[in-house]
C-alpha cells in the first residue's frame, strides 16, 4: 500500500480522530488529540492495511510561547509496506499523557527520557524514573527555559574527600552570539529588497 | 524445613571492561542465575541535543562524531541527509560515492570492534589483536581524508568537505584485496571454535515478534530473521546503483548475530569495490554557494567568494521552517535524526534516535534466566556504544 492510499485509508477509518494529515518528504504527518493516542496506535499497529508494528522513537518539542506548550511526537515504521508516520499532538504544560507501554514495550525508556528531559508525566507508566541525567538531578534540561550551562556543577573536594555539587560559577557569562542581525541589513534595505521582489 | 529463597543484588559496572563503556547494571541473582537486570545509563550524557540547539547547522555536525565513536561518519550522514532534504540539495554523484565508501568503511570499523571484543568478552584475545591492526589501517583512511582518525567532521550537508587526496583510492583498493583474507582468518579462530559456540549459541535469543516490539533495528533485527535494511528498502545516496546482499539470521541468538556481522563485512568490501569501479570525476559537494563554502584559493581573488566564506562561517546558512525524520542504516541499526528547523541558522530541535538505546532497553528481557557469565556475551552481541546510548 503506497503512502497516498495509506493517507486515504487512515483518514476514512479514523475520520473523527485525525485533526490534520499531510504527506511531505515521503512521510505521513498526522495530528491527533491527546486522548486518542492509544486508540490510534492500536489501529495503526493491528490493521492489516497499515501494519505499523514498530515504534521508532518518542520525543517532545517545547514551544514556551504557546498555550499548549509541548508537542508530543511518535515516530512509527511499517516494515511490510515500507512507510513512516510522524504522529503528533499538543498538550498543556501540566497535562498528564497516557503511556503507551501496553502497546509497545519499547516505549518504556523512550517515555522515561521524555519525562527526564521535559518533565512530561505519563499515566500508568510502570517505572517513571529519570534515565539520562544524574541521580538527584533537578530541572528539565531540554526545556527552552533551562540554561545551556545548567544549574549545578560537580567536583571532587579535597577537604571533604568526596564529590560535591555546587551552583555553577562561570568566569565569564555564556555569550550567545547573534550573527543573524547584521546581515539582514537595516530596515530601509529590507524594504527596498521587498519592493524589488 | 522449607528453603527460603534469597536473591543477591550485584552491581555490575560502571567501570567494568566487559560493560563496553560506562554501563551500570544492577543484577538480581538467584545463585548464578540472573532474575532481573536494571541498566542505569546516562553516565556519559553530554547533552548533545541541547548543545545542537545552540549551534549553527555546520557547527552541529561534529557532535555526531561523538555519538557512536567507532563509526563516526555514519552518524554525520543522517544529519546531512536530513538538512539536504529540507534545503532540497542535490549531492553531486562523486560526493555520493565517496560517502558510501566511507559509510562502508565505518561499518567495517564498527563490526571489527564488535566481533573481536565480543570474542574477548568470552575469552579469546587473539581476534582483538588481529582486528585492531585492520582498524588502524581504516582509521588511516579517515585521517587522510578528513585530518583526524576519529572525529572526522567530513560529511557536510551538501556533500563532503573536500575531495579525496591523491592515491587514496588505490590504497583502499589494496585494502579491499587483502581484507577478506583477514576475515577468513578471524573466522578460523571463532566460527567453528567450540568454546566460542558454547558461549554464544542459544544465548540471548530474540524472536521475530519481540525484535519488532522492542524497536530493534540493524543486526539485532536481521539476526532474528527479519530481512530489513534501510540501504535496500529506503535507499539514500547511491546505494540504489549498487548490488549487494543482506545477510539474515535464523535463530536470533548471539551466534547468529556474530555471523551476520561477519557476512556484512564481506558485503561492505563488495560495496566498496563496486564504488571504486564506478566512482566518477567531478565535484564532491553541491555548488550552491549559499550552503557550501568556496575553495580557499578563490578567497584571494574573488570578492563574492570572500563574502560567502565570511557569511557561512559567522552566520551560517538558514534552513526553512520544516520538520523531518531521516534515518540511515548505521552499523548498529537505524540511526535517525528528527529535525525541526524554524527558518533561522540553528536547529530548533534535533532528536537523535540511537539504535543502542532500544537495544539496551531489552537487556532485562534478554538476560532473564541466563547465567551471570552470559551477561557479557549478550551485552557484546548487542553492540552497545555509550556515546550514542547516552548522547
Amino acid at each position: 500500500m503506497d503512502i497516498l492510499d495509506l493517507e486515504k485509508k487512515i483518514n476514512s477509518e479514523l475520520t473523527s480522530k485525525i485533526t490534520f494529515s499531510e504527506i511531505r518528504h515521503g512521510q505521513l504527518y498526522l495530528n491527533i488529540n491527546c486522548e486518542d493516542i492509544s486508540e490510534v496506535l492500536l489501529f495503526l499497529k493491528n490493521n492489516s492495511h497499515t501494519k505499523f508494528r514498530q515504534l521508532v522513537d518518542i520525543t517532545a518539542v517545547d514551544y514556551p510561547e504557546q498555550t499548549e506548550r509541548f508537542k508530543m511526537v511518535y515516530l512509527l515504521i511499517s516494515h511490510e509496506f515500507n512507510n513512516r508516520i510522524v504522529l503528533s499532538y499538543y498538550i498543556n504544560e501540566n497535562e498528564i499523557v497516557p503511556s503507551i507501554t501496553q502497546i509497545f514495550p519499547s516505549a518504556n525508556w523512550m517515555e522515561r527520557e521524555v519525562f527526564d528531559m521535559y518533565g512530561i508525566k505519563f499515566k500508568d507508566h510502570p517505572d517513571l524514573r529519570r534515565i539520562l541525567t544524574d541521580y538527584n538531578f533537578e530541572g528539565f534540561p531540554l526545556r527552552k527555559d533551562f540554561p545551556l550551562t545548567g544549574h549545578s556543577e560537580v567536583r571532587y573536594s579535597e577537604d571533604e574527600k568526596k564529590v560535591i555539587y555546587e551552583p555553577v560559577k562561570l568566569e565569564q557569562n555564556y555569550r550567545n552570539f547573534d550573527y543573524e542581525s547584521p546581515w539582514e541589513g537595516t530596515k530601509y534595505i529590507k524594504d527596498i529588497k521587498k519592493t524589488n521582489d | 524445613m522449607t528453603k527460603e529463597k534469597k536473591t543477591l543484588n550485584l552491581n555490575f559496572g560502571p567501570q567494568h571492561p566487559a560493560a563496553h563503556g560506562v554501563l551500570r547494571l544492577i543484577l538480581e541473582l538467584d545463585g548464578e542465575v540472573v532474575e532481573k537486570a536494571d541498566p542505569h545509563i546516562g553516565l556519559l550524557h553530554r547533552g548533545t541535543e541541547k548543545l545542537i540547539e545552540y549551534k549553527t547547522y555546520a557547527q552541529a555536525v561534529p557532535y555526531f562524531d561523538r555519538l557512536d565513536y567507532v563509526a563516526p561518519m555514519n552518524q554525520e550522514h543522517a544529519f546531512a541527509l536530513a538538512v539536504e532534504k529540507i534545503l532540497n540539495l542535490e549531492v553531486p554523484i562523486r560526493g555520493q560515492f565517496i560517502r558510501v565508501i566511507f559509510c562502508e568503511i565505518g561499518r567495517i570499523l564498527s563490526h571489527i570492534l564488535n566481533v573481536t571484543t565480543q570474542a574477548m568478552d568470552v575469552g579469546a584475545l587473539t581476534p582483538t589483536l588481529w582486528g585492531f591492526e585492520e582498524r588502524e589501517k581504516l582509521m588511516g583512511f579517515y585521517e587522510r581524508v578528513s585530518g583526524s582518525r576519529l572525529h572526522a567532521n567530513y560529511f557536510r550537508p551538501g556533500g563532503v568537505h573536500q575531495d579525496l587526496p591523491r592515491g587514496l583510492l588505490e590504497d583502499i583498493t589494496d585494502f579491499c584485496k587483502k581484507f577478506p583474507k583477514i576475515i577468513d582468518d578471524l573466522e578460523t579462530l571463532l566460527t567453528d571454535n567450540r568454546i566460542f559456540k558454547q558461549r554464544n549459541v542459544d544465548i540471548g535469543v530474540v524472536s521475530k515478534q519481540d525484535a519488532l516490539d522492542y524497536s530493534f533495528s540493524g543486526v539485532m533485527l536481521r539476526g532474528s530473521g527479519v530481512p530489513w535494511d534501510l540501504r535496500k528498502s529506503q535507499p539514500y545516496d547511491c546505494y540504489e546503483q549498487i548490488d549487494f546482499k543482506i545477510p539474515v539470521g535464523k535463530n536470533g541468538d548471539c551466534y547468529d548475530r556474530y555471523l551476520c556481522r561477519i557476512e556484512e563485512m564481506r558485503e561492505s568490501v563488495n560495496i566498496i569495490n563496486q564504488c571504486l569501479v564506478k566512482i566518477p570525476k567531478g565535484p564532491v559537494k553541491t555548488q550552491d554557494a549559499k550552503v557550501t563554502p568556496p575553495p580557499k584559493k578563490d578567497l584571494k581573488n574573488s570578492m563574492e567568494a570572500l563574502i560567502h566564506h565570511f557569511k557561512l562561517f559567522t552566520e551560517g546558512y538558514r534552513v526553512d521552517k520544516d520538520e523531518i525524520y531521516r534515518a540511515v542504516e548505521a552499523p548498529k541499526g537505524e540511526f535517525g535524526v528528527y529535525l525541526i528547523s524554524d527558518g533561522s541558522n540553528k536547529p530548533y530541535k534535533c532528536k537523535i534516535k540511537a539504535p543502542g538505546f532500544s537495544h539496551l532497553q531489552a537487556m532485562n528481557y534478554l538476560i532473564k534466566g541466563h547465567m551471570l557469565a552470559d551477561v557479557p556475551a549478550v551485552l557484546g552481541s548487542m553492540d552497545i556504544v555509550f556515546g550514542e546510548v547516552d548522547r
